[in-house]
This record gives structure tokens, sequence and C-alpha cells, in this order.
């Protein structure tokens, strides 16, 4: 591939690969999210899809700042995290299809997606439900001194769970190298968390010692450069820290929310889409600060796409487990 | 030895054998349990892996299962099986099923020990015998010892699985003493242990009931009917083969177990029985439970709510009658 750069700006090489991984991480999510709902809504695709779109920049930005075998654990919502840690497409949609090459042999699907070989000890279909093995992932960290981090997504609906902070507290009491990451999306399924959330998010966690940030969730750059920073504390022996990033999820809570009117208007939907887009907004920044001209950004896109479709041709043409599986794999 | 002696000794040479077992519950170190059955443990093996924790059973089980998954092998301990209420998710939703939810990928080597059994006058929260809940689910392997023999090599199997292992002791049990080698041993799960050999009634009985059962087959025998006393050892895997053998070789069959009658331990033994030996049955198969109701605090209404051995005694006799 040869495109010319405009490197008369101070950005350094590998800023700009960084920069352009990002975005690129971010599409592909996008574009992987786009096919889902095609395939959920021709009902190709089984059972329940809670998609990621909007949210983009907040796995994509932690997961910049982590290493191959740090943790994580992941929701519900969670292809965005799977992907971002280093996922493959394929086994993503041949999991989502209930297929043999899936990640989990097509017995977790959609949220329940595993991939211990780039960290992801699993989506979490239980709100708040993963909070525990996260922190207890960083527990083996620290005990078998591996340097790894755990970092523990979830949304602000799992901040009316108890779990969550039984664990942040034996995780403060404990030196844990752990990050709960709460992506506030604004809604808890079909109720605004104006009405689920009393007093102030991160104070919970000042109250237990773990010192919190509440940032833009939509700014890919502002996510990493703090996870970045938070990584290196936490990975260091400061112990668990707590992220808030401010979010929105483009969709229902899941494809077949279409209806919404109810609980929020379509002029905020379209506002958050307009305006804090964040594979937009990142596209955006880079075409400004001519990190990349538009040819080379359209070849991004185009490539992704290509990516997306063949993975998505791949998980089709998959076959089913055979039905002699399905006892399989309940006891090691 | 005890069988509270039997159990910590399992658990301190799990520890002294592997370095990624740990212990965690609420006071365990300097106290030791309020049982008492890991006192001294600390001492060897420091607060670092006889872990006390702040009182929140779901969290720290959570934590143990995320420590399984990334190479550690936990023993949580629950202070009294009634808490298993506080710990359901993480045992039903998380521990159970992440083996099978991963495709065979990540592995849960966890152990949660919990106490059942009620006659301790301690009412309706701190006496359930919920052992049941847990047998009900796949995923998961249920143990009940009944000796400090089966005690110490059952927890060592139970350390050593690659599974999540719910294993429950009785609080009345602790003080029970028998003998336990010196040397190093294991016990298989889903192996039952003929506790008593007889020939004209089977009872099948698991952890405090085994020994009302024993005691039970001892009144039996002066009115000449010889009892045979299998403890199943654990309820899930369940050696279903020895207990059916039992049952054709007998032709008459009780179970009993501290858990509640109604949709429990006995009910799916029965079953088993039911369908294995029905046409070697003289009798249907009779089962003895706890009563259906909450474990009550007054000291006669609690010990009409358990099962005794003059019950089994009386129900045996009614049955080779």
């Amino acid at each position: 591939m040869t495109t010319v750069l405009d490197r008369s700006k101070a950005h350094s090489e590998s800023d700009v690969q960084q920069w352009l991984r990002m975005y690129r991480q971010m599409l592909m999510i996008r574009l992987f999210e786009e096919q889902v709902n095609d395939l959920y809504t021709r009902a190709l695709m089984p059972g329940l899809a809670h998609l990621y779109t909007g949210q983009e920049a907040v796995a994509v930005g932690i997961c910049e700042a982590l290493r191959l075998d740090d943790y994580i654990t992941s929701t519900h919502r969670g292809h965005g995290h799977c992907l971002a840690k280093g996922a493959q497409l394929g086994a993503m949609f041949a999991e989502l299809l209930g297929k043999e090459a899936g990640y989990c042999k097509g017995k977790g699907g959609s949220m329940h997606i595993a991939d211990p070989d780039t960290g992801n000890l699993g989506a979490n279909a239980i709100v708040g439900g993963s909070a525990g093995i996260a922190t207890g992932a960083a527990f083996s960290a620290k005990r078998l001194n591996t340097g790894q981090v755990a970092v523990c997504f979830f949304g602000d609906g799992a901040m009316g769970q108890g779990l969550l902070y039984e664990v942040m507290n034996m995780a403060a009491l404990w030196t844990l190298p752990v990050i709960y990451v709460c992506e506030n999306n604004l809604y808890n399924e079909y109720t605004h968390n104006s009405e689920t959330l009393a007093g102030d998010m991160l104070t919970r966690a000042v109250g237990f010692g773990v010192p919190g940030e509440r940032i833009d969730g939509q700014e890919v750059r502002k996510v990493y450069a703090t996870a970045k920073t938070m990584v290196a504390r936490v990975r260091a022996g400061a112990g668990p820290a707590f992220l808030v990033c401010d979010t929105y999820r483009f969709h229902g809570h899941h494809v077949g929310d279409i209806n919404r009117e109810y609980y929020r208007s379509k002029q905020e939907e379209q506002q958050w889409k307009t305006e804090r887009d964040p594979v937009k907004l990142m596209l955006d920044w880079l075409t400004t600060e001519k990190v990349a001209n538009r040819a080379q950004l359209d070849q991004i896109q185009n490539e992704v796409k290509a990516e997306v479709e063949k993975a998505v041709q791949f998980a089709m043409a998959a076959p089913y487990p055979a039905v002699d599986r399905v006892a399989q794999d309940v006891y090691a | 030895m005890t069988l509270g002696e039997a159990v910590r000794e399992a658990l301190a040479e799990e520890m002294r054998r592997d370095s990624r077992v740990f212990i965690c519950g609420e006071d365990i170190a300097e106290a030791g349990t309020v049982f008492k059955v890991l006192t001294g443990l600390v001492d060897e093996f420091g607060k670092e892996r006889v872990l006390d924790t702040p009182i929140s059973e779901a969290g720290f089980t959570g934590i143990a299962v995320g420590a399984a998954m990334t190479g550690m092998r936990p023993v949580v301990d629950i202070m009294f099986g009634d808490f298993s209420t506080l710990v359901m998710d993480q045992m039903v939703n998380q521990a159970a099923k992440v083996r099978y939810m991963s495709g065979g990928k990540c592995k849960v080597p966890m152990v949660m020990r919990a106490t059942l059994g009620a006659s301790r006058r301690s009412a309706a929260q701190h006496s359930q015998s919920l052992h049941a809940w847990f047998a009900h689910i796949p995923g998961l392997k249920v143990v009940l010892p009944s000796t400090p023999y089966d005690a110490k090599g059952l927890m060592k199997t139970a350390i050593r699985d690659d599974n999540p292992v719910v294993f429950f002791e009785d609080k009345m049990m602790y003080k029970l003493k028998g003998p336990v080698p010196a040397e190093d041993y294991t016990i298989p799960f889903g192996v039952a242990d003929i506790k008593r050999v007889g020939t004209d009634i089977t009872i099948i009985a698991t952890s405090s009931m085994v020994q009302v059962a024993l005691d039970a087959a001892k009144m039996l025998e002066e009115f000449d009917i010889s009892a045979e006393v299998i403890d199943p050892r654990t309820v899930w895997p369940l050696d279903e083969k020895t207990l059916i053998e039992s049952a054709k070789k007998t032709s008459r069959v009780i179970v009993v177990d501290e858990g509640y009658e109604r949709y429990g331990v006995t009910a799916e033994i029965a079953s088993v029985i039911a369908e294995g030996a029905f046409f070697s049955l003289e009798a249907p198969v009779k089962r003895i439970g706890a009563m259906h109701v909450p474990i009550p605090f007054s000291p006669p209404l609690e010990d009409a709510t358990i099962p005794t051995e003059r019950q089994v005694f009386g129900a045996a006799k009614a049955l080779c009658g």
C-alpha cells in the first residue's frame, strides 16, 4: 500500500500507526455490529443481540492500553470488548450463529464469548456478574506475580449490583491490579439511569479509597490516554482504579428494541449520532490533523469491510456442532 | 482423628503439595472458623493463603471463581450452608457454567466448603441442609462425607478436581472420631461406600444420616432384620450402580437425607432406585428427609423436624413386616 502521509505535523510514526490501528478497530466493531444487525433482522441469527455501536471508543481505547495477556471480562453487550482485545471476526460470527467454529463451539453465543488466548475471560449475561471474576483474575496476577492487570467492563446498570461493591472493597483492601470500567450509556435496559442511580457514580469508588476518573468515552484518544496512565499505575501495584466513560448506545437495548421513544427521544439519539459518534470523531480528527488522507482512510474502510464480509461468509457456511456434542464440556 | 481434624489435615497437605491452593472466608485465619476447623493453618501458611475476608460471601466466592480460572486453586469457606443463598449467582451462573459456555476453554478448579445440618438450636437461618440445590446444577459436583476417613480423602479429591466442587460438612459431626491413615490417599467421586452389609433392606443415607442409619440398623438387628447401609458420599456424581445393585439384592429401600424431603436428594435417589430396580422391589421406596418447615428454634420443635434412628427403624420395620 502506497499512501502519502502528510507528516508536516509532529506526529511520530508510532503514534500514527497507533491512531490508525484504533480507528481500524473501531470501524471493525462498527461494521461487525452492522452485520449482526443485518443477520438478526433477516432472522439468520438466533437468540439475542445487544449491539455495541456507539461505544466503540471505550473498548478500543482501553484495550489499546493493555497487553495481550492482560485480562478482561465483558458484558451482554460484549462484541466490542472481544474484538478490541483481539478476537477474530470469523470465530466471532460463527459463535453468534451457534456454529462449531465459534469461540465457544456454539455453546455460549453472543453473550458468552470467551477467548483465553487474548485474555478474555468471558462476556457475561448477568449484569455486573463478572466483577468477581475480573477481581479474581487480578488476585491471581498478584499472587502469581505475572504483572498482568484485569479490566472489568460493565454498564451503568451494574452500578445497582451489590457484588461490584463487595469486590471493589476487597480489591482495595488487597491492592489488586484491577480496573473497573463503567460504560455509562445512560440507560439500564429501558430505564434512564436518573431513575436508578442515586448520588454520584465516582464517589462510590472514592468511599473505598479507589481513585476514580470520569471521561468522555466517545474520544478514543482520550480514553486511551487515560487508560494508559491508569493501567501503568495499577500494574505498578497502586491497587484498583475506577473509570467512568460517558457514552451512548446507538441502537436499542437489543436489536429487537425498536420502538423506544417511551424511554428516549429520537432527537436525543440523533444528536449523539451526528455529534458524538466515536468513529466519525476519530475520522474527522485524523483528517483534520492530516494524519491520514482520504484515500488511505477509504482503503482502511474497504479492507475492514472486506474482512467482515469474508468472516460472515465463513460463519454462514460453517457447520453447526454435531448434536452429540451437547453433553461435552459440562465438566473438565 | 475427628472429622474436623481430617478436613484440616486434607487442606494442610494439599496446601503443602500445591502452592496454588489457598483458603478464603470469614474468620478463618486466627479464629480458625467459628467451628475451629481451620485452627493453626494460618500459622503454617500465613495470612495470604488463609485469607480472612470481609462479610461478602458473593464477593469472595466470585473472586475465587476468577482466581480459579486464572491459575489458582481456591477453597472458599462458607460458614453456614444457609448463606449459600448469597453465593448462588457466583456458583450457579458463573462457576458451574464457565466450562460449558466457553466451549471447554476455561476451567474452574475451586472448592466451596459449607456446613449443613440442624439440631444446634440455631433456628431457621443457620440450620438448613441445602446441598440438593447444588446437585441440581450441571457443572457442579457435590460431596457429603460421613466419616473422618471419607472427609479427608474426598477433600483431597475435591481440591485436585478441575471443576467447582461443593463440599458439605455437617456441623454436628466435626467431633466425630474415626481412623484415618497417615499416608496420602484420595477417594474418587461417584463411588458409594457400603458402610454395613445386609440382606433384608437397604438404607441409603448421606452425611450425618449415615450414623442415624447405622444406629437404626443396630436396632433392626434385634428383630432379625439385616440392614445394608450405603453412603453415596457424592450426590453428584452419583454411584447409581451400587445403589441399584443393593436395592435388587435386598428388595426394600429407605433413603435418608437431612435436606428437605420435597424435591430433594431423597426424591432423586428414590427415582433412581425405582427406574433401576423396580421389578426387584417388594415395597415402594421410602423417603425420609427434613420436614417441610423452616427449622424451628425451640428444642422439641427442632428435634421433630429431622430424621431420627427411631424413625428409620420404624420405617424399616414396617417395610420388612
